[in-house]
């Protein structure tokens, strides 16, 4: 087991970048600590898979070096490596039963019979596997066949890092759940590093303690969930992270004022915004929006009752501004005004924040 | 919810059994028509009963005939399966050699049957063939029309020459099919290349595997035109398969009766083993 670090990172899948855009993954440091939840959040094609890639070493990266510990591992193959990973889909050896699965990379790595017996038991145990594991594993469903996979993962002792590569996509809504939470009970005894790749924020943020995400080759922020969802670094987070997402508003800053229309916003950033003068962006989670008395003239648009509170759709203009109101709330039919918790308003300059 | 009943949906399968009767049935009949009378030349039939089916399992150029056939198609299939996989095995996943292996491996199959055999006739020519001259130049005394063990390599040679590619193509359909990660995953399993073909490779080539060995088995069962052109059955009987055989008896002889009780035959055999085959290969399958 070790610390991951991620030093200068690049990679390219052409011969010879030039630009940017030629970057799969561009310019990327992170450190991650032993035994850390860690989620990288994305949507498809932003690079997750790459980063992935390179991590268990079936890619080499083009720059950069990726450590475990102190050791450079950059450039060794997967196997030297001690990591597992789970796939996207199930990869179960057909032929062979549930223990032998478990069993097989113990067993190609030389491990004396009785304790691969003792591993394999301890981790059935753990998955709910126990009673399984004289079956065929072709035999089994979906979810029993991801088990396997994450069985595997699971299988030897002392790995550096488990990887789930959006493991749960081929199961169903109801068994996701479960295995959710499995993932994060065994990810507290087991004390294993994991870093799980999903574009489900749910499954990010109920998983991980440190989110990762990325856009574009790049990783926009990393941080708990919570400074995700109070302090988005960039638009992108915003409204890639919560349901419905961040509301993005067009706004005017002039002598450290920030203006819709006709109408001063407090915000928590203004003391950031400096001499900065211009057109800018007022990022705002429909969580910390209410109506009030006086504020932004908005029209009710439409109203979703989510069953747990009521999302409310306003228009300013045509600028469609998201709420949340609780279920007894009155909506106001006209005459109706915004208001914004200034400690959870920020200000965006061409899409990050301004600080 | 009603339901209709309509009869008249029989009349649009009619085509389909029209064809089928006209392509299989009325031949096959026939041919069970011939194998239960005696026939003379002026189309008069007399009834024969089961005599003719007596007689073929009688007799012994029949079991002669069914054991060369067996010999020849268990030893294409043990050369021509591994060889086919292990071919397949070597060739590229991707990039431009794809299309050029599969072009080559093709090939022979887009050979017509008589040029195949008409093909290595003269290329295992002793006197003047390249394969022939360059074995007895070598020191063989290799003559394939006169050495029955020389008839019989030049056969399995021609064969699997001409044959392994169908086997190779379907094996390396079965491997392309497998997902990147199965391999992704076995590499950090740590699994040795061995394994890897041993619990990833191998099972699941399984399904193409049992269609390319169901027709090869059917395929050489039925061979015909490549041995007839290549040795004739020679020398003397010593490549006489059941096909040409047969064909001696129907044509080079006129024994409709005893020729069709032995297609009949040669037919259930050919049924038979491949349900069997099949069966036992799905019931696998299953479990």
């Amino acid at each position: 087991m070790a610390k991951i670090t991620l030093k200068d990172l690049r990679h390219s899948y052409l011969a010879n970048p030039q630009t940017p855009a030629d970057y799969a993954l561009k310019r990327l440091d992170l450190e991650w600590r032993d035994g850390g939840a860690y989620a990288l959040l994305g949507p498809s094609g932003c690079g997750k898979t790459t980063l992935l890639n390179i991590i268990s070493g079936l890619l080499v990266p083009s720059h950069g070096q990726v450590l475990f510990g102190e050791r450079d591992v950059t450039r060794l193959p997967t196997e030297a490596r001690d990591i597992a990973q789970v796939f996207q889909f199930p990869v179960v050896y057909d032929t062979m039963s549930v223990y032998d699965n478990l069993a097989f990379p113990l067993r190609n790595r030389g491990v004396p019979e009785d304790q691969v017996d003792k591993r394999v038991r301890i981790i059935a145990e753990m998955i709910d596997l126990t009673g399984m594991l004289e079956r065929r594993a072709s035999g089994l469903t979906a979810d029993g066949k991801q088990k396997i996979s994450l069985g595997r993962g699971l299988v030897r002792e002392n790995v550096n890092v488990i990887m789930f590569d959006e493991p749960l996509t081929v199961i169903d809504p109801h068994l996701k759940w479960l295995l959710r939470s499995k993932l994060k009970e065994l990810h507290q005894k087991l004390g294993t590093t994991m870093i799980y790749v999903t574009h489900d924020q749910t499954e990010a943020l109920t998983f991980a303690d440190q989110v990762v995400v990325m856009k574009d080759g790049e990783v926009v922020q990393s941080g708990t969930p919570v400074e995700l969802f109070e302090k988005p670094h960039h638009t992108f987070v915003g409204h890639f992270i919560g349901s419905p997402g961040m509301n993005i508003i067009p706004c005017q800053v002039s002598g450290g004022q920030v203006r819709v229309g006709e109408n001063t916003i407090e915000v928590g950033n203004a003391g950031k915004l400096g001499t900065r003068e211009g057109m800018f962006e007022l990022g705002v989670r429909p969580e910390f929006t209410t109506f009030a008395k006086t504020g932004l003239p908005v029209s009710v648009a439409k109203v979703t009752d989510t069953g747990r509170n009521k999302i409310v759709d306003t228009r300013h203009g045509k600028l469609s501004i998201k709420l949340l109101v609780g279920n007894g709330a009155e909506i106001p039919s006209e005459n109706a005004h915004l208001a914004f918790d200034a400690a959870h308003a920020q200000v965006y300059d061409n899409g990050w924040l301004a600080e | 919810m009603n339901k209709t009943v309509n009869q008249k949906a029989w009349f649009l399968v009619l085509p389909v059994v029209i064809l089928v009767a006209f392509n299989a049935l009325i031949p096959l009949m026939t041919v069970v028509n011939y194998s239960v009378q005696e026939t003379f030349g002026d189309n008069t039939f007399f009834w024969s009963g089961v005599r003719w089916f007596e007689q073929i399992l009688q007799s012994d150029r029949f079991w002669a005939s069914l054991g060369r056939q067996l010999f020849f198609t268990f030893t294409i299939l043990l050369i021509e399966v591994p060889l086919g996989v292990a071919i397949a095995l070597t060739m590229p996943k991707k990039g431009p050699w794809v299309s050029v292996c599969l072009v080559l491996m093709a090939l022979p199959l887009l050979i017509p049957y008589n040029v195949v055999g008409a093909m290595w006739n003269i290329f295992a020519l002793p006197d003047i063939g390249l394969l022939g001259k360059l074995l007895n130049s070598i020191g063989f005394d290799y003559n394939y029309t006169r050495q029955t063990g020389d008839a019989w390599f030049t056969l399995i040679l021609m064969d699997v020459w001409h044959w392994t590619s169908l086997v190779v193509l379907l094996a390396y359909a079965g491997l392309v099919s497998i997902p990147d990660a199965y391999f992704q995953a076995a590499k950090i399993d740590g699994a040795s290349s061995w394994k890897i073909f041993r619990f990833i490779q191998l099972p699941k080539m399984k399904r193409v595997l049992t269609i390319a060995i169901l027709l090869r088995f059917m395929d050489s069962f039925n061979i015909y035109t490549e041995p007839v052109v290549l040795t004739g059955g020679g020398p003397g009987n010593s490549t006489t398969l059941l096909s040409i055989d047969l064909v001696k008896i129907a044509l080079g002889q006129f024994d409709l009766g005893p020729a069709a009780a032995m297609s009949l035959v040669y037919f259930l055999i050919i049924l038979l083993t491949s349900w069997i085959f099949y069966t036992l290969m799905m019931r696998n399958e299953e479990q």
